[in-house]
């Protein structure tokens, strides 16, 4: 019990007749860092803000930092770091404003705040917006001054609610350098986003899909246990008609489009070599097939289309 | 509770109020400009009534009468009117509010026993005629008194009965003296409610409760960090409008400061409760505006005695006009400025703003408590 930072069970949330979260259940370890995969209204948003005690659950339990999240959210709320999907730092005062009201309000030792917003600054461009008014930001550096204002008085469990959404490249490699510095100092890390490629940094990731989870597990472990049937990879001129002729195949599972390439998903029973040749026959391929190792991306468009079937 | 996280939420608060132009104008400007609108604008004082004379007798009598009316100060003749249509013209255009006219055998009459004048008010504004009615049937009785007194031979102001009338407190009977001290307090009133009402509204507006909601504080320490730079900005717009009030219109100020300070404070802490807790519950600005103005300058402008006497009202309406913070703080500040009315007279009307303090300041906390 002690080594586990968050345990859930069986928590639903209902607004009005929807059901946002159906009934999930996961341990989260101490020092983990833990993915919430799934797309938008997949009930990421509504679990988080639960653990938070900013929502009461319809029903099931849950514990974060040992305590009960619907009968001492207040004993939560001192040992936790939130950030908002929304950006929600006061946009008329200043970057060193926001910092220091928020360091006020988690009671944070004034030498151990001026440190670490020192160290800060200097590690980040927002060393060069510090009196400048939040509204002029630029979207990324909103993003990384509301990591900052989550972690700054280094709580035990940290809830970041997709942190990277409108980052550019770069800055999304500091922020998972960031994540991955807080997960070495003991912090608990829960983390949701939809860019499945930032999911593979996690220790475990649970998807979830219409409020349920679909999958939990570390990320490798996931494609190999859970993934049925080959992936195979092929370059072609026309993607996307090339999926939709594909998905009219026996034998073809899936058929997704990244880029100008397709994935294409083939059931353990089927032939490669004939659905290939029946392909190309009515398309041209830029690159052959090559069998590869699925991604979670194709993990989640399979579990997925299991759902809905 | 903590104190580094109330002064931590008042300095936010003060930030985000010194950088929004709005708040700033609402909080400092509009004080101001209220007072000298009410201050010069509205009067109550009937004087120099815009007058019209029709003088069809043209004799030294008629003369003498006329001059008993402009000399008393009331009226004022903007114009001598050769025809009764005249004056019908300048009483419809609202140009006079009072006629006299004087018949063409007003002299001969004099000499029998009756000499009827004609007098017309503009009867649309009841107020002010009725105390055009009462001041010149004042004048014409004391213009037959003197005729009666110089035919038999005696001076009249030394043998009747005169009135000696003092105006207690308000000597000139100035009725900014009687106006002032209550705007004041509705200036607090609207102000305390109104930026209040607003602060709680936006944080849920713009998304930045969710973040705030998250953390530890407490709703009491929120509230008082919130309700602390609002506090401030009360008392010195009591102190300014104080000041205009005695520099610029003259009223006087013969209480103490101490007792203006401490039933401003309680007052304040009052209305600042009430609009938090507007703000909690409507959640949006506009719906938070509309019910603080509903709640705060509505009932302080017409239930609170500020223009009315709540005495002259009727039962019902006293009743509710209990539940008015306003009415308390314009008794205690007219007793403050104007009587120079001590602890023991105001007592009760203190009392009263505590128990408003405590309610408010009580649901304030309480209905946030359960919004979160």
């Amino acid at each position: 019990m002690n080594d586990l930072a968050v345990t859930v069970e069986n928590l639903r949330r209902k607004f009005g007749s929807f059901v946002a979260v159906d009934g999930v259940s996961f341990d989260i370890g101490r020092g983990e860092i833990f993915g919430f995969l799934g797309p938008n209204g997949a009930g990421k948003s509504t679990t988080i803000r639960m653990l938070c005690g900013l929502l009461r659950p319809t029903s099931g339990e849950g514990r974060v930092a040992g305590f009960d999240i619907t009968r001492q959210p207040e004993k939560i709320k001192t040992r936790i770091g939130y950030m908002s999907q929304k950006f929600s730092l006061y946009r008329t005062i200043t970057v060193e404003e926001n910092l220091d009201f928020y360091a006020g309000v988690y009671l944070m030792e004034r030498r151990h705040h001026r440190d670490r917003k020192d160290e800060f600054f200097r590690q980040t461009e927002l060393g060069a917006f510090r009196n400048r008014v939040v509204s002029s930001l630029p979207s990324g550096a909103r993003q990384l001054l509301a990591l900052f204002c989550a972690i700054q008085h280094r709580p035990q469990i940290v809830f970041l609610d997709e942190p990277t959404a409108g980052v550019d490249p770069t800055a999304r490699r500091y922020f998972w350098d960031k994540i991955n510095s807080l997960a070495d100092e003991g912090i608990t890390v829960f983390v949701t986003t939809h860019y499945l490629d930032e999911a593979e940094e996690c220790d475990r990731v649970a998807m979830i899909f219409e409020g349920k989870i679909a999958a939990i597990g570390a990320p490798a472990e996931l494609t190999r246990t859970r993934f049925k049937g080959r992936v195979f990879r092929l370059g072609v001129e026309n993607p996307l008609q090339a999926r939709s002729l594909a998905l009219t195949l026996d034998g073809v599972n899936d058929a997704v489009v990244f880029g100008s390439e397709l994935h294409l998903t083939l059931g353990d029973a089927a032939n490669p070599d004939t659905i290939f040749r029946q392909l190309e026959s009515r398309v041209s391929f830029a690159d052959a097939p090559v069998l590869i190792e699925p991604t979670l991306e194709d993990l989640f468009v399979s579990l997925i289309g299991e759902e809905r079937r | 509770m903590s104190f580094t996280r109330v002064i931590a939420v008042a300095r936010k608060e003060t930030l985000q109020i010194l950088r929004d132009p709005r708040f700033l104008f609402l909080a400092f400007a509009f004080p101001v400009v209220l007072i000298f609108l009410f201050g010069y604008a509205i009067t109550l004082d009937v004087r120099e009534i815009p007058t019209v004379i029709l003088d069809r007798s043209n004799s030294t009598h008629s003369r003498q009468l006329i001059r008993s009316f402009v000399n008393s100060g009331y009226f004022s003749e903007i114009a001598r009117a050769n025809s009764e249509k005249e004056i019908t013209e300048l009483i419809d255009r609202g140009e006079a509010a009072f006629a006299l006219i004087i018949p063409f055998d007003f002299a001969e009459q004099l000499q029998r026993d009756r000499a009827p004048v004609l007098t017309i008010a503009d009867g649309s504004d009841a107020n002010t005629s009725q105390s055009i009615v009462a001041y010149s049937r004042r004048i014409l009785t004391d213009y037959n008194l003197k005729r009666v007194g110089s035919a038999i031979g005696i001076d009249v102001s030394k043998m009747r009965v005169t009135a000696q009338t003092r105006f207690w407190y308000n000597q000139e009977l100035d009725s900014r003296h009687f106006l002032v001290p209550g705007l004041i307090a509705l200036i607090m009133t609207t102000l305390g409610a109104l930026l209040t009402s607003l602060t709680v509204a936006r944080e849920w507006e713009r998304g930045t409760m969710e973040l705030l909601i998250s953390t530890p504080i407490k709703p009491v320490e929120l509230a008082l960090g919130k309700l602390l730079p609002f506090y401030v900005i009360g008392m010195f717009d009591l102190f300014l409008s104080s000041a205009v009030a005695v520099i610029i219109f003259d009223v006087p100020f013969r209480g103490s400061l101490v007792l203006l300070t401490i039933s401003s404070s309680l007052f304040l802490a009052a209305v600042l409760s009430m609009g938090y807790m507007i703000s909690v519950v409507t959640r949006s600005q506009q719906l938070a505006y509309q019910v603080s103005m509903l709640a705060s300058f509505l009932p302080g402008l017409l239930l609170s005695g500020f223009l009315f006497p709540i005495s002259s009202m009727p039962k019902a309406i006293q009743i509710i006009s209990l539940a008015v913070p306003g009415r308390y703080l314009i008794d205690i500040l007219r007793g403050i400025f104007l009587r120079g009315a001590g602890l023991d007279i105001l007592l009760p009307n203190l009392l009263a703003l505590a128990g408003f303090t405590a309610l408010f300041a009580i649901l304030a906390v309480l209905t946030f408590r359960r919004s979160v």
